[in-house]
């Protein structure tokens, strides 16, 4: 589903990824394993158009999508949860939702507001407050049920967990992989080896920008050597 | 959905004020009807910039080009052309519109401060255009009697006309604002690059509003002809604009109504205190100081704030 080949990204002067490349197929939940700054975000930043690479292809169902704008990344199909999960904070949950509702060309309604209501019933019951009251854990919520608002059929996932309660994370595990079972495909960025290991079929390590190992999820659980390499701290 | 933005209580206000509104000309010196005529249309005129600025979080800096523009093409329209009187009032906020899609399309490449400057920039250009054409726009000197339709031509009809338009495009403002148009525009104020990512085509959505509240402007405008029965190149000159944008953070630029209050503010503080002294520019700008150290959010966004937050401590009671 999504192909990215031999990528650099920079961020001004400073080169960040190192000819990166992953493969995603269809209905796999993929992770990017990684330490802080190892270049998760920006490689998911990449997909998405916010930071063009500025050599390499990035193909999305078989399509060059390299440097597109990320209004039309999300039109394609492609859903995003930033990282650092801002809410519009001056809008309600509700309006929140209501002015994500999209669907991309070609794709198909699976998801409206009852739906999603559904899927996360926590938010039901604080639809009409500001989001930039909510906790952590609901405005995560609220940023996965608004890229979901979208109609995705790709969905980039950078760090859910991070920052959040043991038992929030715990919740937002089993809704990441009943999301699976609605039909979607994930790419998932995460520190956080537990979750990830969990999750995922696959999994690639990056660590400096460049990718070290890539493997199925249980030889990645069974080498215990390159996960203390590259991901302990 | 517009059902839910209406709440019964603050539709019982605008009711009451309306009512109000229309029966002062029963009570009121005619200097004082034309006075509330004035603060209707610069509040309207302010509430569409607020409508980009509050609401968009745009800097439109240079409002004013579209209040002008709609001014002269219906003064314009109604010298020099033999439509029918009334559709200076449609080619007003038409043009205004068609001038906003313009400047839009060249400023919103930019953003922030830079969409601003850029604007003041096109805009002044705009005003030195009008400034020279003496042939055409009367230059400096303005148009003067412009042949108001006689219904709207007396004190009181000019003001029924402008009271009703006025509560008309407020209405429609509002609704803009409350719709998810609005709500995207809210969210692009909030985070332009978030916005993005939901799939919001950000450049689009603020030309777009950019051109609305142009209309808006431009009918402002028009309305202003009606009052006045002339236009002068003032009308579009920089100082209106940062003016206008006075009003808006006296009234409180996160409020609905706050720009109207402001305008009211400030055209009364023009008028009396500029009768006294041609210096009332320092009376504004000591008052604006004021304003800035004890009630940032506004006047009537100080007033809301209390308001709100007395109600809570009494249901909190029960």
């Amino acid at each position: 589903m999504l192909q990215v080949e031999n990528i650099h990204t920079f961020y001004g002067l400073s080169h960040i990824l190192f000819d990166v490349s992953l493969t995603v197929s269809e209905r796999e939940i993929v992770c990017l394993l990684g330490r802080n700054g190892a270049g998760k975000s920006t490689t998911l930043r990449s997909v998405m158009g916010m930071t063009a690479p500025r050599r390499g292809n990035i193909a999305y169902k078989g399509s060059n999508i390299t440097g597109i704008k990320p209004y039309r990344a999300v039109r394609l199909g492609i859903g995003y949860v930033p990282d650092d999960r801002r809410v519009f904070a001056d809008l309600s949950v509700d309006e929140n939702l209501e002015i994500s509702e999209r669907v991309p060309k070609g794709g198909v309604r699976h998801w409206d507001r009852k739906r999603v209501y559904d899927f996360f019933p926590a938010l039901q019951y604080i639809m009409s407050r500001k989001a930039g009251l909510l906790s952590g854990g609901e405005q995560q919520m609220l940023t996965i049920a608004r890229a979901l608002m979208t109609n995705p059929e790709f969905l980039l996932l950078d760090e859910p967990t991070e920052g959040l309660a043991p038992m929030v994370v715990r919740m937002l595990e089993t809704q990441i992989s009943g999301l699976r079972d609605t039909g979607l495909t994930v790419l998932l960025a995460e520190q956080n080896q537990k979750v990830a290991l969990g999750l995922s079929d696959r999994g690639y390590i990056i660590d400096n920008g460049a990718i070290r190992y890539h493997g199925p999820i249980d030889e990645l659980k069974a080498n215990e050597e390159i996960r203390k390499k590259y991901l302990l701290v | 959905m517009f059902a839910a933005a209406i709440n019964k209580r603050s539709f019982g206000i605008a009711v009451t004020l309306l009512v109000l509104l229309g029966v002062l000309p029963f009570f009121l010196d005619r200097f004082y009807i034309y006075l509330t005529a004035l603060i209707l249309v610069t509040g309207l005129l302010a509430t569409s910039l607020n409508m980009v600025l509050g609401y968009g979080g745009m800097y439109q800096f240079h409002h004013a080009v579209f209040y002008g523009v709609g001014a002269y093409a219906c003064a314009l329209t109604l010298i020099k052309t033999d439509l029918p009187p009334y559709a200076g009032f449609i080619v007003g906020p038409v043009v205004a519109a068609a001038v906003g899609v313009i400047m839009g399309l060249i400023c919103v490449r930019l953003s922030k401060l830079y969409f601003g400057m850029l604007q003041i920039a096109l805009g002044s250009l705009v005003w030195a255009i009008v400034y020279r054409w003496y042939s055409f726009t009367g230059g400096d000197d303005g148009l003067h009697g412009v042949p108001v339709p006689d219904l709207i031509s007396s004190i009181n009809g000019a003001y029924y006309f402008t009271l009703i338009i006025t509560a008309l495009c407020m209405v429609l403002i509002y609704l803009i604002i409350n719709s998810p148009f609005g709500r995207i525009f809210q969210a692009i104020r909030d985070n332009p690059e978030r916005s993005e990512t939901i799939g919001v085509n950000v450049k689009r959505h603020q030309l777009v509003g950019l051109t609305i509240a142009a209309f808006f402007g431009g009918v402002a405008g028009s309305l202003f002809v009606t009052v006045e029965g002339s236009v002068f190149p003032d009308l579009m000159f920089w100082t209106l604009s940062l003016e206008i944008l006075i009003m808006c953070l006296l009234g409180g630029w996160f409020t609905f109504l706050g720009p109207m209050v402001g305008a009211g503010i400030v055209v009364s503080l023009q008028t009396f205190v500029g009768m006294y002294t041609e210096y009332w520019t320092l009376i504004m700008g000591i008052i604006l100081i004021l304003l800035i150290f004890f009630l940032p959010e506004g006047v009537l966004g100080f007033f809301l704030e209390r308001f709100s937050s007395r109600e809570q401590a009494m249901s909190a009671e029960k």
